[in-house]
């Protein structure tokens, strides 16, 4: 079945504050995506990878310094959704994460957020320095 | 035992610590926060903790839930005790599967098949 036909659907919002302002962008997202017919499975996707995008930025990339904000910014449409996901901080090496799949790892509470995002988005990649995180749902790839 | 906000029921079947969860979404981190530290005061209270978290209707869950699960689950052992989870949908198994760590939790399908699995333990 073809998605309904309707002209893209972007957003940019800056977040200061993780625990009250996350599920409002994520609602605003939500809307977009059942405004194209996404499937359940890929709402699904979407949704947590853009919790643990906005996650990692707020802990891992700001330091949880209050006064830096988190921006996500989204283009949504029928065969693609893209997302930007920028924090302040000063940026990571990706590939210098532990595999958390690792039998020596898996004991380790922490760092599977990466690997989440990698997993459920058809693309997932950081701009340099690694404080800018683009990723996107290919729906016909994926779903 | 619990804060009147608690985000979590937890009932003794048995002597078997079973946790259900108040929302369907395990994302937000003060919510994850506080849910951890009830379960962490539950198992160090408890001489040897066997619990039980059922995951009937949750319909998201962050690895940050994931990160509080692995926390659960070491001090449940190290204290001689046991951490099972029961009744997760197939979309929230797959992020079990995704990130192997269906290998390090005893899984069940259903709670009851979960509490057999306590066994006389």
């Amino acid at each position: 079945m073809m998605p309904p036909s309707h002209s893209a659907s972007e957003g940019s919002v800056k977040l200061y504050e993780k625990n009250k302002e996350i599920e409002g962008v994520q609602d605003q997202i939500a809307d977009a995506l059942q405004k194209f017919a996404y499937p359940e499975a890929a709402m699904f996707a979407i949704r947590l990878s853009l919790e643990e995008a906005m996650m990692n930025g707020f802990r891992h990339g700001n330091l949880e310094d209050p006064t830096k904000t988190v921006e996500v910014r989204w283009h949504i449409d029928s065969e693609v959704a893209n997302f930007h996901v920028i924090d302040q901080g000063e940026g990571f090496d990706p590939e210098a994460v532990p595999d958390p799949t690792l039998d020596e790892n898996l004991e380790i509470p922490s760092g599977r957020g990466l690997m989440l995002i990698r997993a459920y988005m058809s693309d997932a990649h950081y701009h340099l320095p690694g404080n800018h995180l683009e990723m996107s749902f290919k729906r016909m790839a994926k779903s | 035992m619990s804060p009147e906000n608690s985000r979590i029921r937890v009932t003794d079947i048995g002597g078997v610590m079973r946790v259900e969860f108040v929302d369907r979404d395990i994302l937000d981190e003060s919510a994850i926060r506080q849910i951890s530290k009830e379960l962490l005061q539950r198992i160090e209270s408890s001489p040897v903790p066997r619990m039980l978290i059922s995951f009937q209707g949750v319909e998201h869950l962050s690895s940050a839930a994931l990160g509080t699960l692995i926390t659960i689950n070491s001090l449940s052992k190290k204290r001689g005790g046991q951490l099972r989870l029961s009744d997760i949908k197939p979309s929230i198994m797959e992020v079990f599967t995704i990130t192997k760590l269906n290998k390090l939790f005893h899984i069940s399908e259903t709670a009851e098949k979960a509490l057999d699995g306590f066994g006389g333990k």
